[in-house]
């Protein structure tokens, strides 16, 4: 009987010293996690605190989180030297643009892709998925003789139309229209007597809506970080996006860090904000590039 | 009759975003094709077709091969760091979804993938900074004699190396992350009542069903991997600051011959080269999953 009990006991005090080496195994992994997921965005962290560092602090080691003197010479310096806030502005619009566009033409193409099934969309599908495996780089050099044609070199038109559709786009309406949207819906109110336009509009738009919001956040953030083809398109200083002239700003001969980081400062605060803001939009959006077969 | 409507509707509405993607893509695409074929140096009227030519010259073309090396092990280097790390950093977090700090390591792990290129570039520019960079005076700490980090063609390539990886990851650990969450749960549940411990399920579980997803991430490193520019434009300039100097990569070598060069249609055959390295990797992707789902 004495026995007995023992082994309970015995057995009891084994399962608890299981229960505590597993919650002091998942502390070390939250440890773990928390070291990492802080190393990652330590470059980023150095580099808003050294936008406003003076020249000595910027040289001292260890380097400071948070600067001992705050100064906005640096800030300063950066927007009387740099036309900035009008490279801010004009990534600004193209993003803006570019998303705009490419959710017009998504949300349109992927719908009839979706519901008007046939040989001929399976076709122009395959083709619009075709395209997406060639890399914008390889294309961009004949892309770029066509905006050079129309005349809309150095502008942000010119820009936008390298930037006007986005197959991800089709293929991630296409996907929700058709796990979304039954055909029974569609059915009924073509019966009804609603037009084609008014269904699209009415009913297909609203149900999308969490597609296109994932779409949008990609589409923006797709445009605001693009590099090689705005480099070529705009080619004087008042048609650089935001990105060309930051780099090209930092190969000029006396480079100066501190303002390098408060340039890169004032353009990362802004996009840093918006996708911790959206982040469930853009997760979910990124997440989604994973299921495509 | 009330068919057809719809069918006109249909097509109607499409019209548009085909005429845009043959504008924008499928024109582009067969002109750099064409181009790849004839020899356009910009300032010449005529462009005469020289058939392989172009493509002759590149293989003899120190620059190119260059460039075509340096991306290469851009490419495979971000591959070798990410997959695995990716890997495990999304076994542990999905470990610890129900973490307090859940949230945090997602977005920490994930921001480097979308801030903005260039300024996260400089952030890198200046650890890796010869005078000033923090990297120097760590390795300063364990006796390390400091390195021109930026300057060295080879250290140049490692940081280029480091930066695409630090940005890659979070993608990479994202698709983990949902490839993780749709595993069967009562497969881990059986492995779990016959004795098998956490490493063993990840490593005899987790990892032979994940292959898709380490394929389709693999592939899609390699393939930003050979696009590899901006991060090379901004960490390895010259000491004059002109810049890709330090890592030439294949996009900037492309670049330079069309436009500093003007020949158009020598950079068309090495906007073809790069085309048909990622054709390739993609189709290694599609065969090497067929033949999962026949087995």
């Amino acid at each position: 009987m004495s026995e007995l009990v023992l082994t309970d006991t015995q057995e009891l005090r084994a399962s608890a010293r299981r229960v505590a080496n597993k919650r002091i195994l998942n502390l070390g992994i939250d440890a773990f996690l928390v070291l990492f997921g802080l190393l990652m965005i330590l470059p980023l962290v150095f580099l808003v605190a050294n936008a406003f560092k003076t020249p000595q602090e910027l040289l001292r080691w260890p380097p400071t989180v948070i600067p001992t003197n705050p100064t906005l010479s640096n800030v300063q310096a950066v927007l009387a030297d740099t036309p900035l806030l009008r490279w801010v502005f004009n990534s600004f619009l193209f993003a803006i643009l570019s998303t705009i566009t490419i959710l017009t033409t998504s949300s349109i193409a992927g719908y009839i892709l979706g519901k008007f099934p046939s040989r001929t969309m399976s076709v122009l599908f395959a083709i619009i998925l075709a395209t997406a495996i060639v890399p914008f780089e390889v294309y961009m050099i004949p892309l770029y003789f066509q905006i050079k044609g129309l005349g809309l070199l150095n502008s942000v038109w010119g820009m936008l139309i390298g930037y006007l559709v986005m197959s991800f786009g089709i293929f991630l309406i296409r996907q929700n229209v058709i796990h979304s949207i039954p055909d029974e819906l569609i059915e009924a109110a073509r019966i009804d007597g609603a037009g084609e336009f008014w269904i699209f509009f009415i009913i297909v738009l609203p149900l999308l809506r969490g597609a296109m919001g994932a779409l949008a956040v990609l589409a923006f953030f797709q445009a605001w970080t693009a590099f090689a083809w705005p480099l070529i398109v705009g080619t004087t200083r008042d048609a650089y996006t935001i990105e060309v002239g930051l780099a090209l700003f930092q190969t000029g001969f006396t480079v100066d860090l501190g303002r390098l980081s408060a340039a890169s400062a004032v353009v990362l605060v802004p996009s840093v904000t918006l996708f911790v803001l959206l982040r469930r939009n853009f997760v979910q959006g990124v997440a989604s590039t994973g299921l495509k077969e | 009759m009330l068919k057809r409507k719809r069918w006109l509707f249909a097509i109607f509405a499409i019209l548009p975003t085909l005429a845009i993607y043959l504008w924008v893509r499928i024109i582009p695409i067969e002109e750099v094709l064409r181009l790849s074929l004839h020899k356009w140096d910009l300032l010449s009227k005529n462009k005469p077709f020289i058939g392989f030519a172009n493509f002759e010259e590149l293989f003899h073309d120190q620059l190119f091969i260059t460039s075509l090396i340096n991306t290469t092990i851009i490419a495979f280097g971000v591959l070798v760091i990410t997959i695995p790390l990716a890997l495990f950093l999304a076994a542990l977090i999905h470990h610890r979804t129900r973490s307090r700090f859940a949230g945090f390591y997602e977005t920490s792990i994930f921001i480097p993938h979308v801030v903005s290129l260039v300024p996260a570039a400089m952030a890198w520019k200046w650890i890796f900074d010869a005078r000033l960079g923090p990297l120097n005076a760590f390795l300063g700490i364990f006796g390390v004699h400091p390195q021109s980090w930026l300057f060295d063609p080879v250290l140049s390539i490692i940081c280029v190396i480091v930066l695409c990886s630090w940005q890659a990851l979070g993608y990479a650990v994202l698709i983990y992350l949902v490839g993780f969450k749709n595993l069967p749960v009562s497969l881990f549940e059986a492995a779990k009542l016959d004795g098998a411990s956490g490493p063993q399920s990840f490593w005899f579980l987790s990892i032979p069903l994940l292959k898709p997803i380490t394929l389709y991430v693999s592939v899609v490193t390699l393939v930003s991997g050979f696009n590899v520019y901006a991060q090379a434009f901004v960490l390895a300039s010259d000491a004059q600051g002109a810049p890709g100097r330090q890592v030439r990569v294949l996009v900037l070598d492309m670049l330079e011959n069309s436009f500093r060069n003007y020949r158009i249609g020598y950079a068309s055959s090495e906007a073809v080269v790069l085309l048909v390295i990622v054709l390739v990797l993609t189709l290694i992707q599609f065969t090497l999953l067929r033949e999962r789902g026949r087995a």
